[in-house]
């Protein structure tokens, strides 16, 4: 093993919310302060600092990480920013494990925020610059529409109803009311989800993640930093991302192959063999209804076009054998995108740790996966870590 | 350590949008206008150039043997240069579609007006390699009877008004069936 082994020892957040009076400094602050304090850390304790923040147009702010970086205690710092879109989040806590991981440093403060409604009135317009430029955008396309590309495709190949996938948005915006930091928690049921707004069929408006504000941080540490100043570490014991071609038109998007590959990299490291049995509990991307059962596949959570079956049995229930977004996700807690997945990070964190509360799985979960996806549907971001 | 109520109450502050709009709290907008002229490369310079002439030219690669459309000049799986201009038709069939009741700002199509819905989609290029598509949209067709796997056709823009851009097609419409019902 060319690598030091490294744990998470420390969580915060701010609570996701639409339109933050706060700057994005600001719920970086928050969010990295209370990583810290969690970790009984402060600030001299930390030896480098990540930043994950999405696209820059979402703000206006150029240079985003080196905007962000004092908030998140960055000064005087070696500060790096990484970005790979919706797969952010994700990706911000493997670039932090890069960091501890090479014996660089010891510990690492890992913090994505993003302030999606700085794009006013609506962040959409600022992704059309995410399309090529010369054979796509006179289209005018919308990010909408790939996502209704790809979900329309991923039911024509399974025979999935969007009765079946609705049922997504209900159970994780359920899971959500337990969450503190929830956006869109709530109790709502199959047919709000079909009979609200058609956005872009098969998209309707339940089946979409809200436009939010908000900040993430997880607190990383050396194997021997982490066994000395933390009672319960989670250990990072896998790691993996892929990125596909550009191309999107000219791949199959029924099947995320890119998330399979991040995940098989993940899962070797890890040395799992069966992920649907070792895993416990997951954290798949679900900006999008469909996306959490996509995602499920992708990581060989189950069969290819057997998810819905899961969902169908309570399976994916935070009281069944496999729970799916036990936190709510991004369709219940909010979708500030890198802060999102961190979200997810923290999540799996808490809940190996039996310190997630109301949210807690019963069980005893001893190995959790957290996932993120984004780029033009690219990129897969997978973290598996264990108590 | 749990995450509670009380220690993320103080984290974010929600704003209402009428706190916005009804100017309750100061705001400072800007709308930025910037204009770009991109290169297109000598790839999809000659798709553009063959676009306006009314027909559509994809690059083969000979070790994996695909017709690639968008034209490329490398393979980007075997990761090589690719090697030979070919024509393709301008038939396809429907890989994936949507219905969209929203513009590109995701602002609110007309739909109970009247307006007709956007129906965007990959449209997979007869005579390029299976799988092959290309992002355009769908017209004359009534959007909710549009199947994945339905054959269509370019309609072309008259020679006189084509730029040499992928606009060049109008759209696509669905191939005979739909002409013999309108005969």
């Amino acid at each position: 093993m060319g690598y030091r082994r490294v744990a998470i020892i420390g969580a915060g957040m701010t609570k996701f919310v639409r339109f933050a009076q706060e700057t994005g400094k600001e719920l970086a602050y928050e969010a990295s302060k209370m990583a810290l304090d969690s970790a009984g850390l402060d600030l001299s304790q930390i030896d480098c600092v990540s930043v994950g923040s999405a696209p820059d147009a979402f703000d206006g702010v150029h240079m985003k990480g080196e905007y962000l970086a004092d908030g998140s205690g960055g000064w005087g710092k070696p500060v790096m920013r990484n970005f790979v879109g919706g797969g952010t989040g994700v990706m911000n806590v493997i670039h932090g494990w890069h960091h501890v991981a090479s014996g660089m440093f010891d510990t690492c403060l890992v913090v994505s925020e993003e302030k999606m409604s700085s794009a006013f009135p609506h962040p959409a317009g600022a992704f059309v610059t995410i399309f090529d430029h010369t054979t796509e955008q006179p289209i005018k396309p919308t990010l909408l529409w790939i996502f209704a590309i790809e979900m329309n495709r991923f039911m024509n190949a399974h025979g999935y109803t969007k009765r079946d996938i609705a049922q997504v948005a209900v159970k994780n915006k359920k899971n959500a009311i337990d969450h503190p930091c929830a956006q869109l928690p709530g109790e709502i049921t199959v047919d709000d989800v079909l009979n609200s707004e058609v956005m872009a069929y098969p998209v309707n408006r339940l089946d979409v993640s809200p436009t939010s504000d908000g900040a993430a941080a997880v607190i990383l540490a050396a194997e021997h930093v982490a066994r000395r100043v933390c009672e319960k570490p989670v250990w990072i014991d896998g790691v993996g991302w892929a990125l596909d071609t550009a191309y999107w038109c000219t791949r199959d998007l029924y099947y995320p192959d890119y998330v399979e590959v991040a995940a098989r990299k993940a899962y070797e490291m890890a040395g799992i063999k069966e992920p649907s049995k070792e895993i416990h509990i997951a954290e798949p991307y679900d900006p999008f209804t469909y996306k959490e059962l996509h995602h499920m596949e992708g990581l060989m959570l189950c069969k290819r076009g057997e998810s819905v079956k899961l969902l169908n049995d309570g399976v994916t229930q935070r009281t069944g054998n496999l729970p799916i977004c036990p936190s709510g996700g991004l369709l219940g807690v909010g979708n500030p995108i890198s802060a999102a997945a961190v979200m997810k990070i923290i999540e799996i964190f808490l809940q190996l740790r039996g310190e997630a509360g109301k949210r807690q799985v019963p069980g005893k979960p001893t190995c959790g996966l957290a996932q993120a996806w984004g780029d033009l549907m690219q990129v897969g971001t997978v973290v598996v870590m264990r108590s | 350590m749990e995450i509670t109520k009380e220690m993320v109450e103080r984290t974010a502050t929600a704003l209402k949008l009428e706190d916005i709009t009804k100017r309750k709290v100061l705001t400072t907008p800007w709308q930025p206008k910037v204009q770009y002229a991109w290169d297109d490369g000598p790839a999809i310079g000659r798709y553009l150039a063959e676009l306006k002439n009314g027909r559509i030219i994809a690059r083969t690669c000979r070790k994996c043997r695909r017709i690639m459309i968008p034209p490329r000049m490398f393979c980007e799986l075997c990761w090589r240069p690719s090697d030979d201009w070919t024509f393709v038709k301008d038939t396809g069939v429907v890989n994936t579609f949507v219905i969209s009741h929203v513009d590109w700002k995701a602002g609110r199509l007309d739909i109970k007006g009247g307006e007709r819905p956007l129906t965007p989609a990959v449209i997979e290029i007869d005579g390029a390699s299976a799988g092959m598509g290309i992002l355009h949209m769908l017209d004359e067709v009534d959007p909710w009877q549009i199947k994945i796997g339905m054959k269509v056709q370019a309609v072309w823009k008259p020679q006189a008004e084509r730029q040499g851009a992928i606009t060049d097609i109008r759209y696509f419409k669905p191939l005979a069936p739909e002409r013999k019902r309108g005969k």
